[in-house]
């Protein structure tokens, strides 16, 4: 249940933050251009007569970036989807411990709550970026406090969250589901807990030093002679500013593989699924995302290239980061050689999953250009950088993730999607979503500032390029419309969706289908055993095309 | 259907499940000190200058304080070994004085801060202040922190003893692992704020 109301939690804030892009999308496209229909909702402070002003611009940017991270893709991800699905995929009648699953949820909707309540302070929601680097974070408005207060429930959840999660797993598998019978996304939500773990901590302590600094008047962050509107700050000094992005990205940067591999994990799940075929190199992606886990603490400063980083460290970085792209695409190699010779059944969710694999792709490769400092220092702050990230996280982790809605949403609710509309959410959004980024690429390598709030106006050398902006407002609109799709089909499911004829809709292996639909308090209403590994489809000489886990051996 | 293993062992891990949740808690716990200790060592190095503890902090009174700490550790120990050996009023008993030392040492501790205080010693004063304070503050919260958990299992979490035992002595182990890690923190910035 708990996992329900992360999931509708976490989708609704997906939207909201999708609805912020929408508003910055316009200001880029037709800078100076009153906002359309809703420019007046916004009152004189941020918009007056509907244009925006540049410091709403900043919040816009803000609040997206943490919006999407901390409260829409990381609790959907792991709060939903880790908390319906882990427990089942593993035979455990709950998570291990009930009462702290709550307690993460109600710590999560507070922290949401406080970071929404944010907008209605003076001054406004937090506007220093989604990294809120010192030392503009510490001088900004009341904002940034709220921010880091919500930040400190956000963290404290994941931190419940995490714990519940992997005792989950170690303690409560089914008899005879050994580590290596596990479900591949199981193994991912394993790895994801332990960087949420032992990731988040830092931030937490940076987010303490950076509230004394906001509200004690320390200088951790603040260097000596800060000049701030030409006033000298009255502040002790002889902080550092760097501290706070060593301290930021030793978090955010296992954050980028706690928002990766759940998708990853889903992927695979409907990818073997719906090849009806054996996970290729199921052992290599577990190694692999194990590997990636512990390489993923190593990386970090290369978000940090253009702090003048002696040569020795940067060239240390450089290294491990190409080094963590070995196990990520033997991921994706795994999953691409999963699909061939398999007869595929092309249901909505397979479409989403079988996506993921190029987009995915586009978003890794292009990162390999940032993770070099040659070449990073071209590429850094521009459009290009928005662009990487964004195919890994959008095409790429949300398309897994609406994978995993339309998957699992029969176990949930014992009512199938509506396939047609799903198609229609699944072309329409895949058209648009490329529409928006490729062209970002483009700008980047231009040299167009991702920071401008006019869209690059005053760039004299970007000229060429800036006609894409209003392509790229354009498709976003689109893929906003495509949206209302999905949200139509759920609900119109919910109540009207074409019931399932059994438990088991999409003739799967695994445990979650295993239990009646949807399943009672409890979990199972037999005892369990588990003879095999996750995925026995097509075992030949078997009457049927899958083997679940539960069947016993013949003798 | 219950939650297994919330008292008995699984046998392949060899651990009930509050057990491994504490240890992974306070793995997080590490990651969170050691975040600010490797921030005060960047800070210290970066600094101009940064005074030494011993010219501002009372070194007697947190010796006293290292000292209370670890005796509270101790009577810790000796609670969860009490109900071990299914003596109820000796736990209570030992684990009485665990929270009266923790209480103890916040009292020396605010004494301290007042002292501080009245000097016009604020963390705005310096970084090396800030840094004092963060630290000690963020440690003092979790002995508060401490002081809850343990007060409920002396007053009124202590009656699960009479509807299971096991499951007591199982809390009162995964409480106590906490409490020596509040300890061990302590006895880390002991020396790192005070003597260096």
């Amino acid at each position: 249940m708990i996992g329900v109301q992360y999931g509708i939690t976490a989708l609704l804030f997906l939207l909201f933050g999708f609805s912020l892009m929408i508003l910055m999308r316009w200001q880029l496209a037709y800078p100076g251009q009153p906002i359309p229909f809703i420019g007046s909702w916004f009152g004189d402070a941020n918009a007056p007569g509907g244009i925006m002003l540049p410091e709403f611009y900043n919040q816009l940017g803000a609040m997206h970036g943490t919006i999407m991270v901390f409260l829409g893709v990381v609790p959907l991800a792991v709060g939903a989807f880790g908390n319906y699905v882990v427990p089942l995929q593993i035979g455990a009648p709950d998570m291990a411990f009930p009462k702290l699953n709550m307690m993460s949820y109600w710590s999560y909707f507070l922290g949401g709550v406080t970071m929404l309540s944010s907008f209605f302070v003076p001054g406004g929601a937090a506007n220093s970026g989604w990294t809120s680097y010192a030392p503009l974070a510490t001088i900004a408005t009341t904002g940034q406090t709220f921010w880091l207060c919500g930040m400190v429930f956000l963290i404290t959840s994941s931190l419940l969250g995490s714990i519940n999660f992997i005792v989950t797993i170690v303690q409560l598998r089914a008899k005879g589901l050994t580590f290596m019978r596990l479900p591949f996304f199981v193994w991912a939500q394993l790895v994801t807990s332990f960087l949420l773990l032992l990731a988040f901590p830092p931030l937490e302590a940076a987010s303490v030093l950076q509230l004394m600094d906001r509200l004690l008047g320390t200088s951790f962050f603040l260097p000596s002679g800060l000049v701030v509107a030409g006033q000298q700050l009255h502040v002790s000094g002889g902080g550092t500013p760097i501290l706070w992005q060593h301290l930021f990205w030793f978090l955010a940067h296992p954050e980028v593989y706690v928002l990766i591999l759940p998708a990853m994990g889903i992927v695979a799940e409907i990818i073997a699924n719906n090849t009806r075929k054996p996970l290729w190199g199921y052992k290599s992606m577990v190694y692999s995302t194990i590997f990636l886990g512990f390489m993923s603490f190593i990386v970090w400063a290369h978000h940090m290239f253009m702090t003048g980083m002696g040569t020795v460290i940067s060239a240390f970085f450089q290294t491990t980061t190409m080094i963590i792209s070995i196990p990520s695409v033997i991921i994706l190699t795994a999953l691409l050689l999963s699909l061939y010779g398999g007869s595929i059944r092309f249901t909505t969710p397979m479409l989403f999953a079988t996506a993921f694999l190029p987009m995915f792709g586009i978003g890794g490769l292009t990162g390999l250009p940032l993770g070099l400092a040659p070449s990073d220092i071209h590429l850094h702050d521009t459009y290009y950088v928005i662009g990487h990230f964004h195919y890994v996280v959008a095409p790429g982790t949300l398309f897994a993730l609406f994978a995993g809605v339309y998957y699992w949403f029969p176990k949930v609710t014992g009512r199938r999607m509506n396939d047609i509309l799903g198609r229609i959410h699944f072309f329409g959004s895949f058209i648009f979503i490329n529409g928006i980024f490729m062209p970002m690429f483009i700008e980047g390598l231009a040299g167009v500032s991702r920071r401008l709030y006019d869209g690059g106006q005053q760039y004299a050398h970007a000229q060429g390029v800036l006609h894409w902006n209003v392509f790229m407002s354009i498709s976003a609109f689109c893929l906003f419309f495509f949206q209302f799709f999905f949200i139509v089909n759920f609900f119109w499911s919910l109540w009207k969706g074409k019931k399932v004829n059994s438990d088991n809709p999409w003739e799967a292996t695994t445990l979650e289908w295993d239990t009646p639909t949807p399943p009672p308090h409890g979990n199972f209403i037999k005892p369990l055993e588990v003879f095999r590994g996750p995925y026995e489809y097509s075992v030949p000489g078997k009457a049927k095309d899958y083997v679940p886990q539960t069947e016993p051996e013949e003798v | 259907m219950q939650v297994p293993y919330t008292v008995n062992t699984r046998n392949d891990t060899g651990l009930y499940n509050a057990k491994l949740g504490i240890w992974l808690f306070l793995s997080s716990e590490v990651m969170l000190f050691g975040a600010l200790f490797s921030s005060y060592i960047l800070l210290r190095v970066g600094a101009d200058t940064w005074p030494h503890g011993y010219e501002h902090l009372n070194i007697p009174l947190g010796t006293i304080n290292t000292a209370v700490l670890i005796t509270s550790s101790v009577t810790m120990v000796m609670a969860w070994a009490s109900l071990m050996m299914k003596d109820f009023k000796k736990y209570r008993r030992y684990l009485g004085t665990t929270i009266l030392l923790a209480l103890v040492f916040l009292v020396i501790k605010g004494f301290e801060y007042a002292a501080k205080f009245e000097h016009g010693l604020y963390p705005s004063t310096s970084t090396y202040f800030g840094i004092y304070f963060t630290l000690t503050g963020l440690h003092g919260l979790h002995v508060i922190g401490g002081i809850i958990v343990n007060a409920y299992f002396w007053g009124p979490g202590s009656r699960m003893w009479k509807t299971d035992p096991d499951r007591l002595t199982h809390r009162i182990e995964v409480a106590g692992l906490y409490w020596h890690f509040v300890d061990i923190v302590w006895i880390f910035l002991f020396p790192t704020l005070y003597l260096l």
